[in-house]
């Protein structure tokens, strides 16, 4: 920027004088604000104690969180018995079901001769358990099985000759690895290399070499962490290994594991749907499709829906009762058109307190008075905005122009008839513009009291979040709210522009 | 009034075509009204229905009960409420987590304390507007970049509006979850939650402001070679800073409701306090809450309207949630 000399700007400034020279408080004005602002953000820092509370949050967790997002986990965990063998067990929680028998994960056996063991240690019904080369069956069906098995051998001590998983290699992502045998975890990530050593009867863990910051052993001789970014990480216990393997994408998004399309392509899924045989007698592929896709039990696409169609409707039925009662109100409360101040001030008053009870106050009485649900609230949108809008209309209604109002009551209209021809078609855009932009804003606003009981998908997506492990569902979740809210922004935007005819955007 | 006027002087060919037209017309803007209201009336009667379908009350089942209920929340006494909100011991105690009105005191000193509810009070007032300026701080970064007569790059504006239309369109509770999640039950889900959405929100009515601003300081100031900051620092800011300090007060005061709100899914302040005590039935302390609440919302409604018509005049603007 050109800058002036200091004579030049004292010659102008002698010639204008009036303009150059500030009040004070113009000129302390912006350093006053801006030392009001730091001491007010000290003052907060103290008061909510942020400080405190950013040094003892947890961040690993969060990026864990965040990363289940858009990804999930299947966490083997392989259980080292004394004598070598390794038992692999899946979480039945898993999405891929309780033995998915995975190509990230090579096993070698070997026939080892096994001591039964004599009494029943907690891990006993697991370790036992012959080594799962296949089982077909579900784990529900397994459980008990295994069991009796461990109650067998319990009886039994006669030496047992068996085939058992001695060394298993699994491949987190492409640059890292585990791999696991009775003495020792190998685990590798990049090019860096860490051994573990195992020694399951004095319950150790010992490090062959100082440990690289991805591996934390927080005691000596106790578990070991081994992180590996967004591909996982493991946990090594002296006779356990806990493996986290990460996989982006949403696992069982259409069909879970109980359904009979489950791990098919999109192609088979079409060919069985079209010219399959019949998998369940007594209705065609095609409703066993969609049925098993509507109530896949880990996404509930079903109830997801209806949630979401009813968040809507809360908004759409809450905003167009609180239209067409704040209509009429309105007329009253404008002080032009219905000439009676007490009238005036009543409704005035009405419309003050509908607002300031917050929409918070009323989704919950409404939430006890109607049980959960999207009457609630219906209710608890209709009586905010009945004040809201009421106000903003009465507003809208003093300000008018008079001279329609004049010209239709001068050739002897009826007052109704002023109204209807003289008064509403000036009002009549704004109003109805005014009432989409509420439609638009209550379609968020709704999801926030639907978390406090007022029906829709704030519940179902406060629910999903306090568990800490369905946050897959949360994301879902959220691209469908944000999808129909911009759906929503759109049409909303298209019809005011239309009504008042310019583009708000 | 009498638009179907059939009788009268017989017309020429013209006038005829003329009054046949005005009649099409008038028939098809007749038929889109009535279309459209039953549209309308089919989509709200049919939401309705699905909504009594959805709940988990029905509305004409319960619509007896609500009075019933209503009753739950008369006290004891009138004092009794005056008790709850200033944390005196209540002559009904019996231990029961109903009359616990001392429990909650902050002691400031040994003798004098701050009652529960107004603390509560003033913890979630105190969200709002440290929310309210972490917002606007934001949306005022960001509204340059996102107007077109600032920022005349459509690479750049085109994703900055986006950002900001999906972090006001993401859902508040999912951002108070998740920091809640990482940072347990505190105010600091609901700063997070209120501010994200505030920098979204404020950031689209800044940057329609500079979209409409005067460009002749800034044409001035690119006459003497200002670089981008100077234009807006010089140019910019001093005619728009009215409207956005009254688009922050008009914020503040929807952002006080918000914390409310957020507080009740575990976001500080008194919305917890509020939802507990509404669930468990307790009168006073539930009345106690509320009048703080409306006194609360009155009190900054006035101060922002007082505040904006000395900044701006009597210019209107609409509110937005």
């Amino acid at each position: 920027m050109t800058l002036l000399s200091t004579p030049e700007y004292e010659r102008l400034a002698a010639r204008h004088e009036h303009l150059l020279t500030q009040s004070a408080w113009k000129t302390y004005r912006a350093p006053l604000l801006a030392t009001g602002l730091i001491v007010y953000f000290m003052f907060c820092w103290w008061f909510f104690s942020i400080g405190k509370v950013l040094g003892s949050a947890n961040y690993s967790i969060a990026g864990n969180y965040l990363a289940d997002w858009v990804s999930y986990e299947i966490r083997p965990e392989l259980n080292i018995d004394r004598d070598g063998a390794i038992t692999i067990t899946y979480s039945r929680f898993d999405p891929i079901g309780p033995n998915p028998n995975p190509d990230w994960m090579k096993s070698e056996t070997a026939t080892v001769t096994r001591q039964p063991v004599a009494s029943a240690q907690p891990e006993a019904p697991a370790a036992s358990a012959p080594a799962p080369a296949a089982p077909a069956f579900n784990f529900m069906a397994n459980a008990p099985k295994a069991e009796a098995a461990a109650s067998a051998t319990t009886v039994a001590r006669a030496p047992v000759t068996e085939t058992a998983i001695v060394k298993s290699t699994i491949d987190l992502g492409r640059s890292a690895k585990i791999v696991v045998d009775h003495q020792s975890v190998i685990l590798t990530r990049g090019s860096e290399t860490v051994e573990l050593r195992l020694d399951n009867a004095a319950g150790t863990v010992t490090a062959q070499a100082p440990l690289p910051t991805w591996v934390e052993q927080r005691m000596a001789g106790g578990r070991a962490y081994a992180y590996f970014g967004f591909a996982g990480w493991a946990e090594v216990s002296a006779d356990r290994v806990r493996i986290h393997n990460r996989f982006f994408g949403w696992a069982n998004f259409f069909f879970d594991i109980n359904s009979a399309f489950f791990g098919k392509s999109l192609g088979e899924v079409f060919t069985l749907v079209i010219s399959g045989p019949r998998i369940d007698a007594s209705q065609s592929n095609l409703s066993l499709a969609w049925n098993d896709i509507l109530y896949n039990p880990s996404w509930q696409h079903l109830d997801v829906w209806s949630k979401l169609l009813q968040t809507l409707v809360m908004a759409f039925v809450g905003t167009v009762l609180a239209t067409l009662l704040s209509f009429p109100l309105a007329f009253i409360a404008a002080r032009n058109i219905t000439r009676n101040r007490v009238l005036n001030q009543f409704t005035k008053r009405l419309f003050d307190f509908l607002r300031s009870v917050d929409m918070l106050i009323w989704a919950l009485f409404f939430t006890r008075a109607f049980g959960p649900g999207p009457l609630a609230g219906i209710s608890a949108i209709f009586f905010t905005d009945t004040g809201t809008l009421g106000k903003l209309y009465a507003e809208a209604l003093e300000n008018l122009d008079d001279k329609q109002r004049e010209g239709v009551k001068s050739v002897g209209a009826s007052p109704l008839a002023i109204q209807r021809y003289g008064v509403v078609p000036q009002v009549l855009p704004v109003f109805a513009s005014q009432a989409l932009y509420f439609w638009e804003s209550n379609t968020r606003s709704a999801t926030i009291i639907g978390a406090v009981g007022a029906g829709g998908i704030g519940l179902k997506l406060w629910e999903a979040m306090r568990t800490n492990s369905n946050w897959e569902n949360v994301c879902y979740m959220v691209l469908l709210i944000l999808l129909v809210v911009f759906i929503f922004d759109g049409i909303s935007n298209a019809l005011r522009s239309r009504l008042i005819g310019t583009a708000r955007h | 009034m009498n638009s179907s006027n059939m009788s009268g002087p017989v017309l020429s060919q013209s006038g005829q075509f003329v009054e046949q037209h005005w009649r099409e017309l008038n028939g098809r803007r007749r038929t889109y009204t009535v279309l459209g209201s039953l549209a309308l009336l089919l989509a709200l009667s049919g939401s309705l229905w699905y909504a009594n379908d959805a709940n988990s009350g029905k509305f004409f089942d319960r619509l007896p009960h609500l009075f019933d209920f209503l009753q739950v929340f008369v006290p004891r006494d009138g004092m009794e409420i005056f008790r709850a909100m200033f944390d005196l011991p209540s002559p009904y105690d019996d231990g029961s987590l109903k009359y616990d009105y001392p429990d909650g005191r902050h002691y400031l000193t040994d003798g004098f304390y701050i009652p529960e509810y107004f603390y509560r009070m003033l913890e979630t007032v105190n969200i709002a507007i440290f929310s309210t300026i972490i917002g606007a701080l934001g949306g005022f970064c960001l509204c340059f970049l996102a107007a077109r007569n600032m920022t005349p790059s459509r690479w750049l504006r085109w994703p900055v509006r986006r950002f900001m239309e999906v972090l006001r369109a993401f859902p508040e509770v999912v951002i108070a979850g998740f920091i809640l999640a990482i940072f347990s039950i505190g105010p600091i889900p609901g700063i997070v939650a209120i501010s994200v959405h505030t920098i979204g929100a404020l950031g689209k009515l800044f940057f329609e402001v500079v979209e409409n601003a005067d460009m002749k300081p800034d044409e001035g100031l690119r006459a003497v070679g200002g670089n981008w900051l100077e234009r807006l620092w010089f140019g910019m800011v001093p005619q728009v800073m009215p409207n956005f300090s009254s688009y922050i007060l008009l914020r503040l005061e929807i952002n006080v409701r918000a914390s409310t709100i957020i507080g009740a899914v575990g976001g500080g302040g008194i919305g917890e306090a509020l939802r507990l005590s509404i669930s468990r039935g307790d009168a006073a302390k539930t009345i106690a809450m509320i009048i703080l609440l409306l006194l609360t919302v009155i009190a900054v409604d006035q101060f922002s309207a007082w505040l904006r018509k000395k900044l701006v005049g009597e210019q209107s603007f609409h509110m937005s949630a």
